[in-house]
């Protein structure tokens, strides 16, 4: 597998082809709604809330940057053969590569964010003279030679930032407004009067909004970050900015993957249960009783000890690190689906028992249609919008269980970025005094943006899914 | 004398922007304390609309834009909100058509009532109970004191809305509203509601708006009539004139799409007048006469120029044609049965009896049963079609599922063009689904909304193996033609369809694999009249093309006079009297037959027939009477009913009956 005249070997781990495997089954499925008019429709109506599109757009970013880091390779090594050639043991992103400066900028230690000199004191040589002092950073403001010049450089480096997020959002709303206005057939001036004075049907003001405060936050955050690390460092010098990046793809797999192993247990366990009644019923009904009421911590602990054990007596079957961290993910992930299904279960086979009864499920069995076929056709597709509903809104709680799991020492490999590990290594410090506060609170902005974008978008579909608030006919 | 209710160009609009809607559109009416003004019409023409907004209790995005409603001396609509809740109950009060939604299933039946009476009346404790059961007493609960302690739910359909009632009445209203309040109701207990109805407004001098789609409740209970359309009311007149002489080609069709009543001259070889189309949507501009798109006498005019009012001797109608109508309508006749089908039965049912577990404790032993279906014999012959009639919970729509084995019959035989039925047999399961198909009740229910019409229609053909595969879709479009439906219907959905379409659709489904029998159960219950004149006009010409055998569940007797050739009147499980339909309709034998016919209200006013009023309800089949299941309800009732169940009883001609009252008079 070597693509010699790029010099890198492309490395797919487990939860990197899972993740193709879904932006790829989301991607059917948009085209395959896409002619339907009747399962469009309730997507139409999340088209035209404000508060969805504007979390839409928010949620799309986080997407981009996890499947940007979803894009695994292995640099090739200096020298070598030319016919066999030696790749690194190191697993890198398409993100990483994009931010090289950021990853390989590492200073000794804990540095304050936008600062130049380092946390702690250390003896250092000053023409000669050991003192005792805050040693300079080496790569953080370096190009500065005095720290009065510090604010005012981070000023002009932000207004710089700015002026261009502003050029950037300027371009972009150009480029969305043309198109726009080619959609509704308009011309481009009344189409601008008409946003303007907000006549236009779909949210596209929200939505411009949302992008241009994203590129300004994005460009003075590039500016600052050429010279600077923005959200400090942590204990070994690592950019805190850039574990939090990366930790948004550990927070996605966790919030989507978990959902493609809770599905099928699900929908599966719980339309048979409501569907064929009887002992298949008592059955589902009492293994997720069962496993309701096993504490879901206590269950998780034991099976991540065990798949901890597992991997760690079984080293030959991984070939790098990364690749050892990715199944224990990919195994957090499997445990968290199996504990999750059953809230989801529940409902659908109450929904399932209400479908059962209708005349519609009565009249194909009058015509002797199979069971599969009636619950392919008449059952699922009927109490799909529960699902979708349920998809969205258990993805938050799910990024939220990573941290907790992780800052209890059972959720993922202590050497994959997450915020999780992020909070538990921030514990330590922050009885520290002064505090070391920069790597929790980079890790709550970041976790608090993309659980809040998730959950508005989230009451936006289900306000549209929803029979019972009216958006279904 | 002045009106106690004075309505006067109310105008009433819902939601915003381009799903505006003008539900009610420049009403104008009076009601005189103690009489009965009816406001008759069919769903989505405004009539409930019109009284939310005279309670000022319109749904979210309602508005009244313009008008004004007066109650006595008040202005309804000037009135502060807080001001407008002592009126709401306390001067005037609605009824509800289902009244299991508006009583709250946690609180007792007295303490509800009690709440109220505290309300308008500040009665509290002891004092508040007692009238309470004053109230029910007034209303025909019987034992009242026991009831107060009840919960809405242990009631029956009857004395729930019964309750209802009370409840209005406890703030001692002068105008009362009753929203279809019979509608959910069986016949028997209708005659009872309205009677009760009757006898408050007569007693307490009350102002009755009484709102309903139902020819026959207005012909017994009105004094004034209303008839609206599409949101404006277009003929208003006394009951007499307008029963005698309905002047609005709307009010006329009305009448002629209805099918005769029982005890009325036949009108059988009649087809029944359909009106076509529907409402009209509420929105926009509607120029012209509203009914014009849907009026046989309409011209340009019509189009073009909403009419105002004429008065015609008393009665008042909006139509520009007013007094020039011709006097009768024209109906055509179906043409004399040409078919000669063999007169041996197809379905023959032997003992048929569903009974239901009841299982109880940690082992879910069964401790008794349900006997919703008790034995029972039934006969449909090639081309013929069986009414099975009967209230609510009597098991007619068991029987008609049990014979399709969507409910696996206890015991019993069901042999089907003389082949037998065993249980299990998957051939025989196979050809008797390709022999029978059913056509249900609610077509909003009976049509998956995410299948286009084409997949609904195709399912049972692939499901059975009807026809080759590359013939279907030809098939599909002739089934489409033959309910009436248009070429492109295959494509849409099911919500684009309208009621009465939605159960051409389903009628569709059920002919695709060409049965020979049908079982429609109460195919026309959820439509209005004139959408179900043309659903049974559809039946009846199928029968006559395809030689189609029907079972026809139902408990609207005068569809049965229009489409049965024999009936089967079934209580409580079992069937009581059965025979040709004009001898069981005409010279009813069994007394439960009887009741069941006197109490259909009819519209023909001088018919002077009596109610037979039965007492009670009928009891549970989890602990039927013993004897004859009728005799706690039987006026003949005598010490052998209560001790043996009936044999039968011949009276010739085919018809018999399981009575002992009768089998002594022979």
């Amino acid at each position: 597998m070597s693509a010699g005249f790029i010099n890198i070997q492309p490395v797919i781990l487990w939860t990197d082809g899972l993740i193709f495997l879904l932006t790829a089954a989301v991607l059917g499925f948009v085209w395959f709604i896409r002619r339907r008019e009747h399962l469009l429709a309730p997507w139409r109506r999340v088209a035209k809330s404000p508060m969805a599109m504007g979390s839409a757009i928010v949620l799309l970013v986080f997407v981009v940057i996890g499947l940007l880091d979803s894009l695994h390779y292995r640099p090739r090594l200096e020298g070598g053969a030319a016919d066999k050639p030696q790749y690194a043991v190191e697993v890198l992103s398409a993100f990483d590569a994009l931010l090289s400066n950021l990853r390989t900028q590492q200073e000794k230690t804990y540095s304050a964010p936008l600062a130049m000199q380092l946390y702690a004191k250390e003896f250092i040589d000053r023409s000669g003279i050991q003192v005792r002092a805050y040693p300079r950073l080496k790569f953080g403001g370096a190009h500065l030679t005095d720290d009065s010049e510090r604010q005012s450089d981070i000023l002009q480096r932000s207004l710089i930032g700015g002026v261009q997020g502003v050029l950037l959002a300027i371009v972009a709303a150009g480029v969305l407004g043309l198109w726009h206005a080619r959609c509704q057939s308009m011309h481009p001036r009344n189409w601008l009067a008409a946003a303007w004075r907000g006549q236009l049907e779909s949210p596209i003001r929200t939505v411009l909004g949302v992008l241009s405060a994203l590129l300004i936050l994005a460009c003075i955050g590039a500016q600052l970050a050429a010279a600077y690390h923005v959200f400090g460092t942590d204990k070994v010098g690592q950019d805190v900015l850039y574990i939090s990046l990366k930790s948004i793809r550990t927070g996605l797999v966790i919030g989507t993957l978990t959902t493609l192993v809770t599905l099928p247990l699900a929908i599966g366990l719980g339309i048979a249960a409501g569907y064929f009644r009887g002992w298949v019923d008592d059955v589902i009904q009492y293994v997720y009783t069962v496993l309701n009421s096993i504490p879901g911590v206590l269950l998780i602990a034991a099976s991540v000890l065990i798949v901890q054990v597992t991997i760690e007596s079984n080293p030959e079957l991984f070939d790098t690190a990364a690749a050892r961290a990715d199944i224990r993910l990919l195994a957090l992930c499997l445990i968290m689906g199996v504990t999750n299904w059953t809230g989801l279960a529940r409902l659908l086979r109450g929904e399932a028992l209400k479908l059962r009864t209708l005349d519609y499920v009565e009249a194909a069995r009058a015509f002797g249609v199979p069971h599969g076929r009636i619950i392919t056709r008449h059952i699922l597709p009927n109490l799909f919008h529960l699902v979708l509903i349920s998809i969205v809104l258990d993805f938050s709680g799910l990024v939220l269980a990573e941290a907790v799991l992780s800052y209890v020492g059972v959720g993922v490999d202590s050497t994959t970025l997450s915020w999780g590990n992020m909070i538990n290594g921030a514990r330590l410090e922050l009885a520290r005094e002064p505090t070391v506060w920069w790597q929790l609170g980079a890790a709550f902005v970041f976790m608090f943006t993309l659980v809040l974008a998730a959950n508005l978008f989230a009451d936006g579909v289900r306000e549209a899914f929803d029979p019972r608030t009216g958006g279904r006919r | 004398m002045k009106a106690l209710l004075e309505v006067r160009s109310l105008v009433t609009e819902l939601g915003t922007g381009a799903g505006k809607i003008r539900a009610v559109d420049g009403v104008s009416f009076d009601v005189a304390a103690g009489q009965t003004y009816a406001l008759l019409g069919e769903s989505g023409c405004g009539k409930s609309m019109t009284a939310l907004s005279l309670m000022r209790l319109l749904p979210d995005g309602g508005r009244i834009v313009s008008g004004s409603v007066r109650l006595g001396d008040a202005d309804v609509l000037a009135q502060a909100e807080r001001d407008m809740r002592r009126i709401r109950g306390g001067r005037m009060a609605m009824i509800f058509q289902e009244p299991m939604l508006a009583l709250n299933p946690v609180l007792k039946v007295g303490s509800q009532i009690a709440e109220v009476l505290a309300l308008h009346q500040n009665l509290s404790g002891q004092t508040a109970l007692d009238a309470a059961r004053a109230l029910l007493d007034a209303v025909g609960v019987p034992d009242a004191a026991r009831r107060l302690d009840t919960y809405s739910f242990e009631l029956s359909g009857g004395l729930r809305q019964r309750v209802m009632i009370a409840m209005a009445l406890a703030g001692k209203p002068e105008l009362l509203i009753a929203d279809e309040p019979t509608t959910a109701l069986d016949v028997t207990i209708q005659a009872q509601v309205l009677e009760v109805l009757r006898g408050l407004r007569a007693q307490q001098q009350m102002g009755m708006l009484l709102i309903t789609h139902d020819l026959g409740v207005v012909a017994e209970n009105a004094d004034q009539v209303g008839v609206m359309y599409a949101g404006e009311l277009v003929e208003e007149g006394a009951r007499d004139d307008f029963f005698y002489t309905p002047q609005h080609p709307y009010s006329r069709m009305l009448f002629a799409s209805l099918p005769r009543h029982p005890g009325e001259s036949g009108g059988d070889s009649l087809r029944l007048a359909t009106i076509l189309g529907q409402v009209p949507r509420l929105d926009g501009s509607l120029a012209g006469c509203r009914f014009a798109p849907r009026c046989p006498h309409a011209y340009a005019r019509c189009r073009d120029e909403s009419p105002g009012w004429t008065e015609l001797n008393g009665q008042r109608v909006r139509c520009h044609l007013a007094g020039q109508l011709p006097a009768q309508l024209a109906r055509e006749t179906t043409p004399p049965k040409t078919h000669i089908l063999p007169a041996e039965a197809l379905l023959q049912v032997q003992n048929l009896k569903v009974y239901f577990p009841i299982r109880r404790g940690l082992l879910q032993r069964t401790v008794g049963h349900v006997r919703a279906v008790d034995d029972i014999a039934l006969e449909v012959r090639f081309g013929r079609t069986l009414a099975l009639v009967g209230e609510s919970g009597c098991g007619k729509t068991t029987v008609g599922k049990a014979i399709l084995r969507l409910i696996e019959p206890t015991a019993g035989e069901v042999r089907l063009g003389g082949a037998a039925l065993a249980s299990g047999n998957r051939q025989a399961l196979r050809s008797l689904r390709t022999q029978a198909q059913m056509i249900f009740q609610d077509p909003f229910s009976s049509l998956n909304p995410r299948m286009r019409v084409a997949d609904i229609l195709l399912e049972g053909m692939d499901a059975l193996a009807v026809g080759a595969a590359k013939d279907r879709c030809n098939a599909v479009m002739a089934l489409l033609r033959q309910v009436g439906l248009p070429d492109d219907a295959g494509e849409r959905y099911p919500h684009e369809f309208s009621g009465g379409q939605r159960q051409r659709v389903a009628i569709a489904r059920a002919l695709a694999v060409s049965p020979r029998l049908v079982i429609c159960d109460e195919p026309t219950s959820a439509l209005d009249v004139s959408v179900q004149a043309q659903i049974l006009n559809l039946l009846r010409d199928l029968q006559d093309t395809l030689g189609l055998a029907y079972l026809f569940i139902t408990h609207n007797l005068a569809v049965v006079d229009y489409l049965a050739h024999d009936v089967a009147v079934m209580y409580l499980g079992r069937i009581v009297e059965q025979g040709p339909t004009a001898s069981v309709l005409r010279t009813p034998r069994h007394p439960y037959t009887q009741a069941l016919i006197s109490a259909v209200p009819s519209i023909d006013l001088a018919s002077g027939k009596t109610v037979i009023r039965l007492a009670g309800d009928q009891p549970s089949p989890l602990d039927p009477p013993s004897g004859c299941h009728f005799h706690p309800r039987c006026p003949h009732a005598s010490a052998v009913c209560r001790s043996t169940y009936p044999e039968k009883t011949s009276t010739g001609n085919g018809h018999w009956v399981r009575c002992h009252w009768v089998a002594g008079q022979i």
